[in-house]
């Protein structure tokens, strides 16, 4: 909403209050003013001259060379190539050592040899918005009604010396949707009173309701029409004030009759629509629901199929127009229109909505009655614009109003306590303050008994509850006078959840080992959706998605994380370590689908790195699985974590594993197929994707001490000789297995099978340590348990000691 | 004898003084003062003196070897500390080759900012509570007191899944959920951080995904006042002690009476400049009163439960703290972004 404040000083005294400082009140009260504009700044010296004379150029056929008199001593000559330039015109001079906007300074000019003194000015060259300059105008320069004063300050004409406040209506701020409602809103934060537009004027004896019937059959859709007539009408150019504050509205100026209907919408927020009377030739509005398939040419010459829930404007036989959202294009008033129908209606917000949202096509009527307009202002704007008419289009009003009313309009009564108010706010009021604030605003407002009982007037639809009156009162009251106070109550210490910690403690120990956190979309295309995803189910799709590109909710987080890599290898950043914790969506297909949060990892080029003494170590899929050891343990769940060598889709065939736990696969980590790879401009990258359900479910074991042992223990390593199939892990578990409880510890530190081992076969080496914490072992018990080693692994591998 | 001694003497203490390295004195040592040595030997000739001149001799060639001992000893300490300092600049290195990197991985950014928000509000008693993206309009919509049909919910805003299904457009749905939970009980006293989505272009200021943290504290006795101390000491711990709040009407369907935040400019200072549009003021978070319909549907009797929330864009406010042009940024995972942010910021 654009609101003048020239044309809002019409309805309330402005005094000693700037543009700028109304702006801050009335932001700081309730609707956010998100700019003042004037529209002359940087604008000056342009005044209205009167041309004298108009000849064509001799020497250039589209100039025109004017005399042109600026109310000084001496006309000024000045060459204007507008094509509606001519003798006898009032128009807007920018003299020698105007500025127009741009900073364009005006000096003398010689055009083909004829010295000109200024500019004639185009409504467009004084900054004017091209689409709202008046047709009429558009292709040339603006011509003031004649009666303008000569010499007379251009800008002030126009209005251009306004200041624009622009609000941003919050939507239930209906209500401020008129320049009467931000006039009761001003009056409320100024203190002042609100005058109202007089309504008198003069009719004829001839009544409405003889020349025009009014009947409503969808009166739940439209409880209220008005029907004014007025006749003999002069369709022309409306009077310049009325241009000028449509115009800063941000309205084009048409002619008479279609501005007075746009000035009151903007006046008092009612869409009007005026009819062509004989163009009416049934002599009957009937308000009805359309049929299914009827058709309509509205205004804008489009044809449009309308449904059994649109309500339609008819002539009892074909419909004239499309309730509260357009009119007809035959019964339109034209340059030749004579008698006019004035329309003031109250169409339900509902059905506005859902016929323009279904037609497609919104106008300021409709966006007006979709969220709700004072019926109580159909009335008084049918008044209003009968009124205009006469005075701006010479026209004879029909006395009385053709009318249909099926609503009884009521102002809604709430009541609240004062005890409520101070309560929920925080404030100490007293009633007689309270009540200060309703007579601001114009409501109405008792006590009796510290209970405030309010009449919140139909302007106001907003006003429904008791929290309603809550928001008046704190906002006028001012939210800077309301104290600050911490809520006084019983609370349980705050803290995060176990899982929450879990998820902290992941984060700290990928960024611990070196991995940076990525954040990604969850929403990918049809092909990545289920790439490297652990378990695949039926994608999760968006009804209406933005591209398809973003139109599936993803499996696996790997994709977007490879997508992170490529983007940065594409900047010259060869080496990358993401890591990412987040949802993956599988649809299991109930009316949810199943959110699990996973954390993924990505890792590509050099580990490490320090060049000048020749340590260089790419990333391999022991680093990552590396990551991921140090993350078990962190979590305390190492002991329950294996690997196995698995195959996926998307994976090297031979660097994968699944990683399980407690017997369950809950991820995955090894290196991206290089067919992948390629495709996607990687080079050789590892990653890893764990689900983290099974493990923030698991109880965290409490911590205990456990006594240093005071014995010592004894190390024994062996060599062993094994087929190149048999698994190190394999080994780790048998020897672990058979070594009983005096085995503390294993751990391998040597694996070869170079060109001195048999074909087909590997050394592994194993430092085993035995202890016993309750004394010290003897020499036979260690021989006797590291020979059952030896044995178990002969036995499940055959496995021979390297000799 | 006498000079004898004198000049065995003289003789070592110049070797001694010679001498090269320790081997080099080891051998001074062992020619003069062992057991086959010429002081030795000279005293062998003792037996040829008269008895008064023995013991003279004999103290004379004690002192000669204390001499040359001490002589010895001295020498040794020397060559010993000279030893050590030559090995000590052979082991010399240059100190400002640079050092072995250590992994350095570190968080996002908008984690940062979640955490840091969350500890704040830890610390005042509130718990964290999470909740599904994808969500079900009833507690996306409706539980917050907007209806079907209501125009704040334009399909074309969200990403709907099903009629009734929905990636959820705030974390609101959580507050819902955990009031519901509560089953008309309070105190509730969470914060929801999480990821949302809306049917935007992904431009420099609008993201169709994107974080968002809201509050909400629901108890007897909870009045807007609260909400403004509350935001108050958010404001001061998250953007600095002389910051001043404001607090402008403003309308959520789900508060009544509802506000927007603004904070003053650091960088003005309050006299207005580009980022704050010559206000002085910037905009951080909505807020307001819980609505009673949303305390009713969520089975809390509005007679005598009231409550605030408040919800702010992470993002957002990473944008402002940190001077972030482009909220793109957050998403496309840069290392030269992401990696401004390996530091800790300490407060
Ligand atoms: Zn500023």
């Amino acid at each position: 909403m654009f609101v003048s404040y020239k044309w809002l000083e019409e309805y309330i005294d402005l005094t000693d209050v700037t543009p700028e400082e109304l702006a801050e009140k009335i932001t700081r009260s309730g609707i956010e003013v998100e700019g003042v504009e004037v529209p002359a700044e940087g604008i000056k010296n342009v005044v209205i001259g009167h041309v004298v004379s108009c000849e064509k150029h001799p020497e250039a056929d589209k100039l025109n060379i004017c005399q042109v008199d600026v109310g000084e001593d001496e006309t000024v000559q000045i060459i204007c190539g507008a094509p509606n330039v001519g003798q006898g015109q009032k128009v807007a001079v920018a003299k020698v050592g105007a500025v127009l906007p741009g900073n364009f300074k005006i000096k003398k000019a010689k055009l083909r040899g004829e010295a000109s003194h200024g500019m004639i000015c185009s409504l467009q060259e004084l900054g004017v918005e091209a689409k709202l300059v008046e047709k009429k105008y558009a292709e040339g320069i603006f011509n003031f009604p004649q009666n303008a004063e000569v010499g007379a300050d251009a800008l002030e004409a126009l209005m251009l010396d306004d200041a624009i406040l622009e609000l941003g209506l919050t939507p239930n701020r209906a209500d401020a949707m008129s320049m009467i409602g931000v006039a009761y809103e001003t009056g409320a934060i100024l203190d002042r009173p609100v005058k109202l537009p007089d309504l008198s004027y003069d009719t004829v004896l001839e009544k409405a309701e003889d020349v025009i019937k009014v009947s409503v059959e969808a009166t739940e859709e439209n409880p209220i029409y008005l029907a004014k007539v007025v006749k003999d009408v002069k369709v022309g150019e409306s009077p310049q004030w009325m241009k000028n504050r449509l115009v800063a509205a941000g309205i084009r100026p048409h002619n008479n009759v279609v501005d007075i209907t746009n000035y009151i919408l903007i006046e008092y927020g009612q869409p009007l629509h005026a009819f062509d009377l004989d163009q009416i030739k049934t002599g009957e509005i009937v308000v009805r629901l359309a049929k299914q398939g009827e058709k309509i040419k509205t205004l804008d010459e489009a044809e449009r199929t309308l449904s059994d829930n649109h309500l339609v404007i008819t002539n009892g036989e074909e419909p004239m127009a499309i309730a509260g959202v357009m009119g007809g294009y035959d019964s339109e008033v034209t340059d030749q229109t004579v008698n006019v129908v004035i329309e003031s209606a109250y169409f339900a917000p509902s059905s506005v909505r859902q016929t323009s949202k279904e037609i497609g096509l919104r106008s300021e009527a409709s966006s007006r009655f979709e969220k709700g307009v004072d019926p109580k202002r159909a009335a008084l704007a049918a008044e209003r614009a009968a009124q205009l008419m006469s005075l701006y289009a010479d026209g004879k009003v029909l006395s009385g109003t053709s009318a249909a009313e099926h609503m009884d309009i009521k102002e809604k009564v709430i009541s609240i306590s004062l005890e409520k108010i101070n309560r929920v706010t925080g404030t100490d009021l007293s009633e007689a303050d309270v009540l200060d604030i309703f007579r601001r605003l114009q409501i109405e407002a008792d006590s009796q008994d510290g209970l405030i009982t309010v009449s919140a007037p139909t302007r106001r639809g907003d006003l429904e509850i008791e929290e309603d009156l809550i928001e008046e009162v704190a906002r006028l009251y001012g939210y800077d006078n309301i104290p600050m106070t911490l809520p006084v109550h019983e609370t349980n210490p705050g803290g995060l959840s176990p899982r929450q910690q879990k998820r902290r403690l992941i984060r700290q120990t990928m960024e611990g080992a070196g991995l940076v956190q990525a954040v990604t979309y969850s929403l990918t295309n049809q092909q990545k959706v289920t790439e490297f995803a652990l378990e695949v189910k039926t994608p999760v799709e968006l009804m209406m998605p933005m591209s398809e590109e973003r139109s599936q909710l993803r499996q696996s987080i790997i994709p977007q994380l490879l997508e992170s890599v490529s983007y940065n290898s594409a900047r010259q950043k060869d080496s990358s370590a993401f890591y990412e914790t987040g949802s993956v969506f599988l649809s299991e297909g109930g009316e949810l689908p199943n959110e699990e949060e996973h954390l993924a990892g990505a890792l590509t080029g050099l580990w490490q790195l320090h060049p000048w003494q020749g340590e260089k170590k790419p990333v391999d899929f022991y680093v990552a699985k590396g990551i991921l050891d140090a993350l078990w343990e962190k979590l305390g769940v190492a002991e329950d974590i294996r690997y196995e060598a698995a195959q996926m889709d998307h994976m090297h065939p031979g660097r994968t594993a699944a990683v399980i736990y407690k017997g369950q696969q809950i991820g995955l980590v090894g290196q991206v197929h290089p067919v992948k790879a390629k495709e996607l401009d990687l080079k050789e990258t590892y990653v890893f994707e764990i689900k983290l359900e099974a493990i923030y479910q698991e109880e965290s074991v409490p911590l205990k001490y456990n006594v240093i042992p005071r014995y010592p223990s004894i190390s024994r390593d062996i060599a062993l000789v094994t087929d190149r199939t048999v698994a190190a892990g394999t080994l780790e578990a048998i020897i672990k297995q058979a070594g009983g409880t005096l085995l503390k510890q294993v751990q391998l530190f040597d694996l070869y099978q170079g060109d001195k081992m048999e074909e087909g076969k590997k050394s592994l080496a194993f430092s085993l340590t035995y202890m016993d914490p309750e004394r010290t072992l003897t020499d036979e018990e260690v021989v006797k348990a590291h020979n059952k080693v030896l044995e178990a692994v002969k036995q499940e591998t055959g496995a021979e000691l390297r000799s | 004898m006498e000079q004898r001694l004198q000049e065995l003497k003289q003789e070592a203490l110049e070797k001694v003084q010679h001498a090269a390295d320790l081997k080099e004195l080891n051998d001074v040592r062992v020619a003069y003062l062992g057991k086959k040595g010429p002081i030795t030997e000279v005293l062998k000739g003792m037996g040829k003196l008269s008895a008064e001149e023995r013991p003279k001799m004999g103290a004379l060639a004690n002192e000669v070897r204390d001499n040359i001992t001490g002589a010895i000893e001295e020498k040794q300490e020397g060559l010993e500390k000279e030893a050590v300092e030559k090995q000590l600049a052979e082991e010399s290195i240059d100190v400002t080759l640079p050092g072995r990197p250590v992994p350095a991985g570190h968080a996002h950014p908008l984690t940062t900012v979640i955490e840091e928000i969350e500890d704040l509000f830890i610390s005042m008693g509130y718990t964290v509570e999470e909740g599904p993206e994808v969500e079900k309009d009833y507690y996306n919509f409706e539980a917050l007191n907007l209806p079907k049909g209501h125009p704040a919910r334009d399909m074309q805003d969200s990403f709907y899944i099903t009629e009734d299904v929905l990636l959820r457009t705030h974390t609101s749905p959580v507050q819902a959920r955990t009031m519901e939970r509560h089953a008309g009980k309070g105190p509730v006293k969470i914060i929801c951080p999480g990821k949302v989505y809306r049917r935007d272009n992904d431009d420099a200021t609008h993201s169709h995904q994107f974080m968002q943290i809201e509050g909400l504290v629901v108890d007897e006795n909870i009045r807007m006042s609260d909400l403004k101390g509350t935001l108050n000491v958010f404001a001061k711990k998250m953007f600095g002690e002389d910051r001043e709040i404001r607090l402008r009407p403003s309308f959520f369907p789900f508060t009544e009476p509802s506000v927007e935040m603004d904070i003053s400019c650091k960088i003005c200072g309050g006299k207005g400049c580009s980022v704050c549009k010559g206000t002085g003021w910037i905009e951080i978070l909505g807020a307001g009163m819980v609505h009673p319909n949303v305390l009713r549907m969520a089975g809390f009797d509005p007679e005598k439960y009231s409550g605030f929330a408040f919800g702010m864009g992470p993002e957002r406010i990473a944008m402002l703290k940190y001077g972030i042009d482009d909220i793109r940024h957050f998403y496309t995972n840069d290392d030269r972004f992401l990696k401004q942010f390996a530091r800790k910021e300490i407060r």
